[in-house]
């Protein structure tokens, strides 16, 4: 799924990593630990397509199969759940989007504040709108960026038992990174160590 | 046509955020009214409709920079670049959803900004309207790529006026001068050259 | 190798400022109409034609640029904007003695040159705010080489517009007819033109080499800590 070598990145002279090399194949689960502000942000972007590296060879999939959850919920305060995945259902050309952005509203608890802003919700909500957009086009890499910190205790199971979804179509891949790895530790086929 | 349904999926977007915002329309009109009341305290006594009118676009220039500098705030501060680029759209759809809401944002402004200086100052006839319709063309086209760079920087709302005022002294110029065909050309250079450039600049925001 | 290039640029540099100089202060005719004073011409139009060249050769290496993402166009096409600006605030300080000489007036805003470059000097200033306001990386450097772009194709669209703008009563140098001076004055004004596009290259190459030394010295303090 993702072959790495030699893999570097810096913005101008600040170097964030160097020399990484990394083969993840379909449905394992990369675990990345370290401080902040170590450069594990910085990995999961350049993974996910969405910064080039600076050095070093990258097989990725290709990037409508991927899906990524930064710091941030990346979804739009100003509209509602409904608006938002609308929104990316159609940019990700999702046929019958209607039926699966129920689901996955349902699942996650959001379906009776589906036409209410996100700006009204809590972090915890607004991080579960986040999992179901990225979970929205049915991506087989997910990238998550530390998504127990926003997490409410409801959203933190639902996770749980997201990861431990056997029986799909196709498998899935994991990308997380996390200061706190004890949640995930037993589910790791790799492991990534920033210092 | 996916481009285009992607491309109205994003106007739609952006024209919704306004809506539910309510702060970028808004402000256009105060302003350019604002505007057009100091420029009328500005102008002596006797000044020519030319002098006016110069004076019409220079207040509709700045309004247009006020509702420019607004345009991919939502983006920045949620980071949904990320997310809009991970979908695959293509960029300049990005680009073009964004350019035709700050399209409709201008035309809303001028339909308030029009009949003000009309009742302030003196007519506008039909060629000045087809010299601001074809220059909000070149402000939106224009001033959305420059939005999109000015807010992945530091001092945005400084920085954007900077980038965007010298590309707007020749939509000036041919707006004043009512040369409708050189705002043609300006428009589609321009545009083109936006349209292509701007999956560079929000490779790596 | 580079070194040795650098300094027969130089040399030739300096040849060629000196006899330009000598040309315009001893041997090109004085203009009948303007006197002394019209000799500011020599400088004035041939350095605003290197300006052009400064920011021409600037697009091209942001081209280069967004084509590659090799960084050491972004930094090429960010030095040569950089003289660009130099070698423009110059073409606006002898333009404006020139006006002063001729018209007695300091700014002339049916100069088109001059006008031209005002603009320009605005909207390259721009670009250095632009690099200022962004950490360095791949964004800026992309940001950057399509401000450059952006830059070179406003060139002949804002000279087309401040000529529509205006009466154009700015001395005409090159008509169709060919250059409406005598073949003394032409050589000196190639001499000259020739003169400052190689201090445009020299200026480029120096300080090329000094950025690129400070990036080697910068990559080997990090490397150490």
């Amino acid at each position: 799924m993702i072959s790495a070598r030699g893999l570097a990145k810096r913005y101008g002279d600040r170097r964030v990593f160097t020399g990484l090399d990394l083969d993840l194949a379909p449905g394992g689960f990369l675990l990345v630990t370290g401080p902040n502000g170590s450069g594990k942000t910085t990995l999961l972007r350049v993974l996910a397509g969405l910064a080039a590296p600076s050095a070093g060879e990258l097989r990725l999939p290709e990037r409508h199969t991927v899906g990524y959850l930064g710091h941030e919920p990346l979804v739009y305060r100003e509209l509602t759940p409904l608006e938002n995945l609308t929104l990316f259902g159609r940019l990700y050309r999702l046929p019958e989007r209607a039926e699966r952005i129920g689901m996955l509203l349902e699942r996650f608890g959001l379906w009776e504040v589906r036409h209410e802003r996100v700006s009204t919700f809590s972090r915890g909500m607004q991080q579960r709108l986040g999992l179901c957009r990225v979970l929205l086009h049915e991506p087989s890499l997910l990238l998550l960026d530390e998504p127990y910190n926003a997490l409410d205790q409801q959203g933190a199971e639902l996770l749980d038992s997201i990861f431990d979804e056997r029986d799909l179509d196709k498998p899935r891949t994991w990308v997380v990174a996390t200061h706190e790895p004890q949640r995930v530790e037993r589910r790791a086929t790799e492991r990534l160590a920033f210092a | 046509m996916t481009y285009v349904s992607d491309v109205t999926a994003l106007a739609r977007k952006d024209l919704l955020l306004e809506l539910r915002a309510k702060e970028t329309l808004p402000s256009m009109l105060l302003f350019v009214i604002a505007a057009l009341t100091i420029f009328h305290f500005a102008l002596p006594h006797g000044t020519s409709h030319q002098a006016a009118l110069g004076l019409l676009w220079a207040a509709l220039i700045f309004t247009a920079l006020l509702g420019l500098t607004r345009a991919f705030v939502a983006e920045r501060e949620q980071g949904m670049f990320d997310a809009l680029v991970l979908a695959p759209c293509d960029r300049s759809a990005i680009w073009l959803g964004k350019t035709l809401a700050v399209l409709a944002f201008l035309v809303a402004a001028e339909v308030v900004a029009l009949p003000a200086f009309a009742a302030f100052f003196s007519g506008v006839d039909g060629r000045t309207v087809a010299a601001v319709a074809l220059a909000d063309v070149g402000i939106a086209t224009v001033g959305t790529l420059f939005g999109a760079m000015a807010v992945a920087g530091r001092a945005r709302e400084l920085l954007l006026p900077l980038l965007f005022l010298p590309m707007a002294i020749p939509i000036v110029i041919g707006g004043v001068g009512g040369y409708l065909w050189f705002l043609v050309l300006y428009d589609a250079i321009f545009a083109v050259l936006s349209w292509a450039a701007f999956e560079y600049v929000i490779a790596e925001v | 190798m580079v070194r040795v290039r650098l300094s027969a640029l130089a040399a030739a540099c300096t040849g060629l400022v000196g006899l330009a100089l000598a040309l315009i202060f001893f041997v090109a005719p004085t203009d009948a109409d303007q006197g002394f004073s019209q000799r500011i011409f020599y400088f004035h139009v041939p350095i605003a034609l290197t300006s052009y060249a400064c920011f021409g050769w600037g697009a091209w290496k942001a081209l280069r640029y967004l084509r590659t993402r090799d960084e050491r166009a972004d930094l090429e096409s960010y030095v040569a904007i950089h003289q660009g600006v130099i070698f423009g605030a110059l073409t606006l300080l002898t333009g404006s003695i020139w006006a002063k000489a001729s018209w007695g007036v300091w700014w002339s805003w049916s100069e088109n040159q001059l006008v031209l470059f005002l603009v320009l000097f605005l909207f390259y200033c721009a670009y250095f705010m632009l690099r200022f306001s962004v950490e360095p990386g791949p964004a800026r450097a992309n940001m950057s080489a399509v401000y450059a772009l952006f830059g070179v194709v406003l060139i002949p669209v804002s000279f087309l517009a401040i000529r529509l703008s205006q009466k154009f009563i700015h001395p005409v140098v090159f008509t169709s007819h060919g250059p409406q001076m005598t073949g003394s004055q032409f050589f000196v004004f190639c001499v000259s033109f020739a003169a400052l596009l190689t201090l445009f290259a020299t200026l480029y190459q120096v300080e090329l080499a000094g950025k690129r030394l400070d990036a080697h010295v910068r990559e080997l303090r990090e490397l150490l800590t």
